[in-house]
């Protein structure tokens, strides 16, 4: 009883609930009940086996954020560590027995749900180096151990997830790692350098990619190349964007995702629908519903009196837009095809819970926010 | 203190740098607002284009093919309704049970079983796999009391080509099936209204006038899925029946024909004298167009392929026989044109003539006696054509055959099967045989025989212009509403002062006066080869000239037993031709009529000119009722 004491402040369990930002939570709210509608179109106007799934998820991921949130920010600083070590192992355990889908082996079998560890992996990234740089001094940030232990704790994750293989998952577990090196204070030159270095190495890189990668990088490049093969995902996203226009085809009425022109338009692909359904008006709404969102984060993340609350929060919230831009792009066709989510709207219960997970803290840091943690 | 110093410092660091990627998110999402913009805004029209493409498609439908009608409007091929089986895979619970239990209702073969499951094999699940293409009422009504109990059976109702007349057009309208590679590859329009299930014209009219007669697809708009499968159905434009196409024939007549020539080999042509338009055009043995629509059995096939009679053949146009004596009134008009005889002109007849070293008969062995022009023709004299040919010579008689239409095609661009035939000379030996002209033979083309050969159709209009007076005509067999009429032109023909339209094949029309009454006497009067025939009755009398034309050279031997002809075989015996025109008084049709084999022209091909003209002169009436009010309304 005493260590629950001690984790936990003094503020009674109502105070807490009084504490909560109800601003995140209305936006999360409606993201997620805006979500269980353009399930319900993808299947097809009806209460069918996606939107029954993606509803339940919800309502327990939802619970599970609240639960969070009512734990004090230094638990989850406590636990880091050890959430991060828990999902490595994970990784490992999923490298050697997991389930094998159309040739990657990401996922372990939890019954009620499909665990993908390589997205736990992009909150668990953010909360260990959250907790290293608010343990390492300013002097020392930019000192070569400092820097080899926080690339060390990057690399690690990114070559099991490579390995799987999950280029996506891993360039955005990548970033979320850096932006906490780069909050940190990493010098900024470190990052001119670095990326000078990528630019030089990407002829390597890419001539070392598999050859389903590579292709997706030439298709990105010209989608027209092979219209009815790797670049029909593309043009076909295209189509249903641009045919949305203005105000959108109307709620069930995009004729796209109706006739199965769509891929993927459960996951990867589910802003297309939403973008064909509601048009431009919608498309823009949704993202102004995305930027209220990432600054609350921010703004939660810059009231927290600890640096570990506040790195996680700002890292939070770029991770989160990360993610947006990349799936954004991917379906705009400005970017390769790579395997990314939409929060919150995409079906699939492991980004679902890793995002809802990430809002639990971020709300732990919001109610905790006058948490030192020494 | 340090420490809050230092976290102060620290916390600094971290707002400092998340200010710098706020400000990069900012710019990211306005970068992806812009992208939207010009996605859904700048290019929405070109998108919605290409959306609509992706899920609307087009099916065509078979077209429905014009009606053809003979020249009082009967449908000689129609379009009729049809019921179809259909099976829908997708919908079928249980295919194998599905396929026993049609057999069962349908009668359907073990063969035609296994042709449906290879089929089945091809198609998409959603695709209709055609079981019967042509069910009748009674299955039909069989089916759709089991229906409840057939999942996946669709009856369908759809139009098929129908030939009314079954056999007696056959020769001129030709027939449809399904189009081979050839026809899609040859036809434009074929190709490019091809649906599978259509039926092109094989043959015949049907396929000369394909382009006409074929119409404009019907088109089903459905809203397709990625995978091709329809949702449901947006439109349905209705195609255009292809035109109509009324010909000159009349049923009645043709339908005559038919009967007349029953069981025989031969053909009828009936012509009308002043327009050229055919009225009749048969070709014996027919068979039945109808059984080519769904695929013709093989036995069936091989039934129409081995007979004997060779009923493929059209012998009207395609069918090349020696004219025998139906060619002497060319030959008398030639040599009364170039001023070789007269009417006083004799020939002693002694049953045969000695000439070259070669004995060339008479058909009659006792011989004629002194024969002149017009009891030459009654006769048939052939010891009277050998002298006059003699004088004349090939060269001349070949002028004056081609004027009056041997040698060349007379509906060519209708039928490709039509022959053009061939009227010798001189000069086409030397060409085609490489040797030359020999004189004996000359004498034998002057009674038709020999080198010369001639279709049906041919004799019919060298008699039809010998009959109008000697002017050229065209012939005809779709009718022309802009055309004048048989009066019409039977008016212009007569004044000589407007009738610089109609060429004259003649130098001087007192000779065509002269074979006419030649004509007409070897027909009307005593001893003439066709007086058995005749009709006393001015309404229906007619004026022709018989020919009997061998198929082998007859041997010595032969001319003494002097056979009966049953007593020949088959392929041995004589061809019988009769040419004719009528009434004499007012003439108005030609008529020739070939009996393939049949001995000679006045017992087998004769009589049947009875009967035609009775009929032809009975139906003028209704045919100029129709061409007057035709001409009224104009």
């Amino acid at each position: 009883m005493y260590h629950y004491k001690r984790l936990n402040s003094d503020q009674s369990f109502f105070q807490k609930i009084k504490n909560l930002d109800y601003i995140l939570l209305t936006c999360i709210l409606i993201l997620s009940i805006l979500s269980v509608f353009i399930m319900y179109s993808t299947d097809g106007g009806e209460f069918l086996y996606h939107t029954k799934s993606h509803l339940t998820k919800l309502v327990v991921f939802f619970v599970l954020m609240l639960t969070i949130s009512f734990f004090n920010i230094k638990f989850w600083y406590f636990c880091s560590y050890f959430l991060y070590g828990v999902i490595i192992l994970l990784l490992i355990w999923v490298s050697i027995y997991g389930i094998k889908v159309s040739g990657s082996q990401r996922w372990m079998n939890l019954y009620f749900l499909a665990l993908q560890p390589s997205e736990l992996m992009k909150i668990g990234i953010i909360l260990c180096l959250a907790k290293y740089y608010h343990r390492v001094s300013v002097e020392k940030v930019n000192s070569f151990t400092s820097i080899f232990f926080a690339l060390t704790i990057i690399l690690i994750p990114i070559i099991l997830v490579i390995s799987q293989p999950d280029l996506g998952t891993s360039i955005l577990i990548a970033l979320s790692g850096l932006i906490i090196l780069w909050l940190g204070g990493v010098k900024i030159k470190y990052f001119f350098f670095s990326f000078i270095t990528f630019l030089i190495s990407l002829p390597f890189i890419i001539s070392n990619l598999q050859p389903y990668q590579k292709l997706r990088i030439l298709t990105f490049l010209d989608p027209d190349r092979d219209p009815l093969g790797a670049g029909y995902q593309i043009i076909q996203s295209k189509i249903a964007l641009g045919s949305g226009g203005f105000s959108g085809k109307g709620f069930l009425k995009g004729t796209q995702s109706y006739l199965d022109f769509l891929p993927e338009k459960h996951t990867d692909f589910i802003f297309t629908l939403f973008s064909e359904e509601f048009g431009f008006v919608g498309s823009v709404g949704l993202l102004l519903l995305y930027t209220v969102i990432i600054l609350r984060i921010i703004q939660i993340g810059s009231i927290s009196r600890s640096s570990f609350a506040r790195l996680f929060c700002f890292g939070f919230a770029f991770a989160i837009f990360i993610y947006i831009t990349v799936n954004l792009s991917m379906v705009l066709g400005l970017l390769p095809i790579v395997g990314s989510p939409l929060p919150i709207m995409s079906y699939g219960g492991s980004s679902m819970l890793a995002t809802m997970i990430g809002f639990g803290i971020v709300m732990s840091a919001k109610v905790h926010n006058q948490q030192t943690i020494a | 203190m340090i420490t809050r110093n230092f976290t102060i410092r620290k916390s600094d660091i971290i707002n400092r740098r998340m200010f710098i990627i706020g400000a990069a998110k900012l710019i990211i999402f306005g970068g992806l607002i812009a992208r939207l913009f010009s996605l859904q805004i700048n290019d929405n029209k070109k998108y919605l284009t290409l959306s609509d493409k992706n899920r609307i498609r087009e099916w065509k439908l078979p077209p429905t093919r014009g009606n053809i009608t003979d020249y009082f409007g009967n449908i000689i091929a129609g379009n009729l309704k049809v019921y179809q089986l259909h099976i829908i895979p997708e919908q079928v619970e249980n295919f194998n049970y599905l396929l026993s239990r049609l057999k069962a209702i349908l009668n359907l073969s073990i063969k035609r079983i296994e042709k449906i499951k290879k089929e089945r094999r091809q198609l998409k699940p959603w695709e209709s796999l055609v079981v019967s293409e042509n069910l009748s009422w009674d299955q039909f009504l069989k089916i759709n009391n089991y229906l409840y109990e057939l999942a996946g059976v669709k009856p369908v109702m759809t139009i098929s080509r129908n030939y009314p007349f079954s056999d007696i057009y056959t020769h001129v309208l030709g027939y449809v099936s399904q189009p081979s590679e050839d026809d899609i590859l040859a036809n434009e329009i074929i190709k490019e209204k091809f649906v599978p299930g259509i039926k092109v014209g094989k043959l015949g009219l049907e396929k000369t006038l394909e382009n006409d007669l074929i119409g404009v697809n019907d088109i089903q708009r459905y809203e397709v899925n990625a995978y091709g499968k329809r949702i449901n159905q947006l439109e349905y434009q209705k195609g255009k029946q292809g035109t109509k196409i009324r010909i000159t024939l009349d049923t009645e007549v043709q339908k005559l024909s038919a009967e007349l020539l029953e069981g025989k080999a031969g053909s009828i042509s009936v012509m009308d004298i002043y327009t050229g338009e055919v009225i009749a055009m048969y070709s014996s043995p027919s068979y039945n167009p109808n059984s080519f629509l769904f695929g013709i059995s093989t036995d069936e096939w091989q039934l129409i392929r081995n007979n004997p009679l060779k009923p493929l053949i059209n012998k009207t146009l395609s069918g090349l026989y020696s004219p025998g004596s139906t060619i002497k009134p060319i030959v008398a008009l030639s040599a009364l044109e170039n001023g070789i005889i007269d009417t006083k002109f004799k020939v002693q007849c002694k049953g045969k003539i000695e000439l070259y070293e070669q004995t060339f008969h008479c058909w009659k062995e006792k011989g004629h006696g002194y024969v002149s022009l017009n009891n030459a023709m009654k006769q048939s004299c052939d010891t009277y054509f050998y002298e006059v040919a003699r004088k004349l010579g090939v060269d001349k008689l070949k002028i004056t055959a081609e004027k009056f239409g041997l040698g060349k095609k007379v509906l060519g661009e209708y039928f490709e099967n039509e022959k053009a035939g061939q009227f010798p000379d001189t000069k086409w030996k030397i060409n085609n045989l490489g040797k030359g002209w020999v004189l004996g033979e000359t004498l034998i083309t002057g009674i038709g025989q020999g080198y010369i050969q001639t279709t049906p159709i041919q004799l019919c209009l060298m008699t039809a212009q010998i009959a109008n007076g000697g002017y050229k005509i065209q012939p005809k067999i779709l009718t022309d509403d802009n055309e004048l009429t048989s009066e019409q032109v039977k008016k212009a023909m007569l004044d000589s002062k407007i009738n610089d339209s109609y060429e004259p094949l003649y130098d001087d029309q007192k000779n065509i006066k002269i074979v006419q009454e030649a004509m007409f006497s070897s027909t009307n009067e005593i001893m003439g080869t066709s007086y058995k025939s005749r009709i006393d009755d001015p309404k229906y009398q007619f004026a022709g000239k018989t020919g009997t034309a061998q198929v082998k050279r007859i041997s010595k031997r032969e001319r003494e037993l002097d056979l009966k002809t049953f007593q020949i075989p088959y392929e041995e015996r004589d061809h019988a031709l009769y040419v004719a025109y009528g009434p004499y008084s007012n003439p108005r049709y030609a008529v020739s009529i070939i009996v393939e084999h049949g001995g000679s022209g006045s017992s087998a091909a004769a009589p049947m000119a009875t009967k035609l003209f009775k009929l032809i002169v009975d139906r003028h009436q209704y045919r100029k009722k129709l061409s007057d009010y035709k001409e009224f309304s104009i």
